[in-house]
């Protein structure tokens, strides 16, 4: 019996990743589904030195854990829609203040209480734009088990390299069914530890002058150097500052880190694109059931691919063009109501040819429901 | 003065009306700060929104300017992570008790080891003199034209209930208790509550006529008492001031130092 | 294949062991989900599991080769999801049969021999287990033994074995 081979829910996949990226400090508050989570490193962090405390609400995690990384801690909190809307203006302050945390929203249907027990994908705009003014934001997404593990460690090193909120959008299919998961070796994943700032005691430290590389070196509170932390917009040392110049640059700053380096961030798996007349684009669990139509149409001679986004935000449109550019049709494949459809039509030559492959009622989508469509699309009725 | 050493004077002057009484608080802490010889590297001052809130930016701590009504929970987060750093969160009567009251409570009742000044001018100042809940009844507000019906809470008995072991209530015509109540409020391990009344002259005294700022501490001279004194039982009306709750109880960040340690010993 | 039953009677953890002796003692791919609603405990609850040697992408069963009805409702819920001969499971004491469905139905006294020879219904999930290995031959006894043994504390798993013997042997007793 290899020892790092688990049997486990995609929660638990997550958990497993984040302890293994250096997690020390989750605050949460319990939603279905996603309570797995919390209750897992609930045991799992104090074992390892680390911290875990349940906030009075969703609101309060978020403040908890952008508090506890600013002292140097790598930081999560874990919910589902009724619980990330309630983190949008806490999430911004963490755009703002560039505070390195990962927030994991494991999907169920809304809008409002919805369908807590039931898949859904209905929060990918959201996480684009739940917070209010203009911003970018990173945002993954996986489809098994092993993937949640992978994104997770990416997610936790994306937060420290570019200083932001990373959100992981997983949903309750994966999240709650069990698979096989081999837990890498230490060593094996790379991982990104915080960039600390080199100016020594005594010696101005600028929190918020970018390096060359834009990049923007930290120093934890409690340390030698004492700065401001806002959410208005402010100067290089962290103060309040409505200077136009000021708000310009930082709003670009703030922008550009992530927008400029799209093709950089995006992460995607492919299926068979080379030859295929016809691409589904999906990803998440819906990615499960495209991938299952794929492999056994292709037993059958037809020449299905697909795309597996893994990067939802910022959205790689470049990419998506370039993959889908011979294809007859592009079927994007989700659980709602073509939130990735729209951005693929805007991303691809011949909007007119992509078309949706979708399930809005709590089922979860099935093979079958694709074929249907697909056939449709390719004009031999169901 | 000494305790300049503690100003960050590039980022004056500050932001305050002439006659507010949030300068005289930031002086008492500052003088509290000094009396206890703590180093700035080992205080984190966390504030939300407000007028008070900007306290945080004009002195030399590790100063987290957060978003409204939320401090406590930032605070929270800072102190779990970090317990042997000292946390102040100064806060504005709304941002402590409308928006963050479910975190106020929750914090006291933890009793995590977090130092909690309510600067409590009856109004929310920066956003032009609306009604706060602490304004009580019979008040004029911009958002009171016709006077407030609203009861007002009393912090003192709030915090109380949800747990708090360190409550004190002060006024800015009461500068030396204010330094007194801070520094015993940062000494004492757990969950302290400070209330320090203070004026603002621009939007409540102004409309409530309560005259200048200097007639309005005249007012706090005269319409407060000590805890249990003669004057509160002839006048019951009179507001009490002075430390009204003090006790040990099992603090949150050594409780948890117990799970770690039974949690490694598993 | 698919347990159901009503919540409490532990389907979801027997589906989970069966797995799990499946990826980690057989190194075979499993993949294992449940669908459930807001209470605990009462209410039908079902749980899938594929076995396969290839990789499983969509997860849950459609038309389930083998299908385990431990309660009435479950049963009148589940029996037409089953593939056209496949195997139906169901408990002599909980579960009255029909006619009409399409597949090889076997009744046994799963509940009452645990009963009689244990005497805790707690482990009435695993004896059912030990009747689906005996007649699907999915994995092997001795898997299952091993999950037991990491999953459950040293004074139960002696229960549990004899549990699982119970199932195994009710099974034995059948030519498929």
């Amino acid at each position: 019996m290899q020892r790092n081979v688990k049997f486990v829910q995609g929660n638990e996949a997550c958990v497993e990743a984040a302890v293994y990226a250096g997690l020390n400090f989750y605050a949460g508050y319990p939603i279905t589904p996603s309570s797995e989570i919390a209750e897992l490193l609930s045991g799992r962090l104090p074992a390892i030195g680390g911290k875990f405390i349940q906030m009075e609400d969703e609101i309060a995690s978020m403040c908890a854990i952008i508090g506890a990384s600013l002292t140097g801690n790598k930081v999560m909190t874990a919910t589902s829609g009724p619980g990330f809307s309630l983190m949008q203006e806490s999430l911004g302050y963490a755009i703002m203040a560039e505070i390195p945390c990962v927030i994991v929203n494991v999907m169920r249907g809304g809008p409002s209480t919805g369908i807590p027990t039931h898949g859904s994908q209905g929060d990918i705009n959201q996480a684009r734009w739940g917070t209010h003014g203009d911003h970018s934001i990173l945002a993954f997404t996986a489809s098994n088990h092993q993937d949640i593990f992978e994104m997770t460690v990416t997610a936790f090193n994306m937060a420290e390299t570019y200083r932001t909120p990373v959100i992981l959008l997983f949903d309750e299919v994966v999240a709650h069914m069990r698979e096989r998961l081999v837990i890498p070796e230490t060593g094996e994943l790379p991982l990104v530890d915080r960039l600390r700032t080199s100016v020594r005691e005594g010696i101005d430290y600028h929190p918020y002058l970018p390096r060359e590389d834009g990049r923007l070196p930290m120093s934890d509170f409690g340390g030698v150097h004492r700065f401001n932390v806002t959410g208005l917009y402010h100067d290089m040392w962290g103060f309040p500052s409505s200077e136009p110049r000021v708000v310009h640059e930082l709003i670009r700053h703030l922008f550009d880190k992530l927008e400029n380096r799209v093709n950089h961030l995006a992460r995607y798996k492919e299926f068979f694109l080379e030859d295929a007349e016809y691409v589904l684009v999906s990803y998440g669990s819906a990615a499960r059931s495209a991938l299952h139509v794929v492999k056994e149409r292709r037993l059958r001679g037809e020449r299905l691919g697909l795309l597996e986004l893994q990067t939802l935000w910022p959205f790689p449109k470049e990419m998506i063009r370039e993959k889908c550019a011979n294809a007859k049709a592009v079927i994007v494949v989700e659980l709602n109501l073509g939130q990735v459809l729209q951005l693929v039509k805007m991303a691809v030559n011949n909007p007119e040819r992509v078309f949706l492959a979708n399930r809005i009622d709590g089922v979860f989508i099935t093979p079958i429901d694709i074929m249907n469509i697909l056939r449709l699309i390719q004009g031999k009725g169901v | 003065m000494a305790i300049n050493k503690y100003l960050r004077e590039r980022f004056f002057p500050h932001l305050w009306c002439p006659g507010c009484g949030h300068g005289t608080v930031l002086n008492g802490m500052l003088r509290a700060v000094d009396k206890l010889g703590m180093s700035k590297n080992e205080i984190v001052m966390v504030s939300g929104i407000g007028c008070s809130a900007r306290i945080s930016g004009y002195v030399d701590f590790h100063t987290l300017h957060t978003i409204h009504g939320r401090a406590l929970a930032f605070a929270t987060g800072v102190k779990m992570s970090r317990p042997e750093l000292n946390l102040i969160v100064p806060m504005g009567d709304g941002d402590a008790l409308a928006i963050g009251g479910n975190h106020f409570i929750h914090a006291a009742r933890r009793n995590i080891d977090i130092t909690a000044i309510v600067m409590n001018n009856r109004i929310y100042g920066m956003t032009g003199g609306q009604y706060s809940p602490l304004s009580g009844q019979d008040i004029i507000a911009t958002t009171a034209p016709y006077a407030s019906i609203d009861p007002s809470f009393d912090v003192v008995e709030l915090s109380r209930a949800a747990g708090a072991t360190f409550i004190a209530r002060t006024t800015t015509y009461h500068v030396k208790q204010i330094d007194d109540f801070i520094k015993q409020a940062i000494l004492h391990e757990g969950f302290s509550v400070v209330e320090i009344l203070t004026q603002c002259p621009t939007h409540f005294g102004r409309k409530n006529k309560q005259g200048s700022a200097v007639d309005m501490m005249k007012l706090y001279r005269d319409i407060t008492t000590p805890i249990g004194s003669k004057a509160k039982q002839e006048n019951p009306n009179l507001i009490e001031r002075g430390i009204f709750v003090q006790e040990d109880k099992p603090e949150y960040c050594r409780e948890y130092e117990k799970i770690i340690e039974k949690a490694m010993g598993s | 294949m698919v347990f159901s039953g009503s919540g409490g009677q532990g389907v979801v953890t027997a589906a989970i062991i069966l797995a799990e002796a499946a990826v980690i003692v057989e190194n075979l791919n499993a993949v294992q989900s449940q669908t459930y609603g807001a209470a605990a405990r009462g209410g039908a609850t079902r749980s899938d599991v594929i076995i396969a040697e290839s990789v499983i992408h969509y997860p849950k069963v459609i038309q389930p080769n083998f299908l385990v009805c431990l309660t009435q409702p479950a049963y009148n819920t589940y029996y037409p999801i089953i593939r056209p001969g496949g195997l139906l499971l169901t408990d002599s004491r909980f579960v009255k049969t029909e006619d009409k469905v399409d597949a090889r139905q076997i009744e046994l006294p799963m509940y009452h021999s645990v009963m009689e020879q244990i005497g805790k219904p707690i482990v009435f999930n695993i004896c059912m287990l030990g009747v689906t290995i005996s007649l699907t031959r999915v994995v092997q006894p001795e898997s299952i033994l091993k999950v037991l043994e990491d999953r459950i504390p040293k004074g139960f798993l002696e229960m549990n074995q004899k549990a699982l013997d119970v199932g195994i042997e009710l099974g034995a007793g059948l030519k498929i």
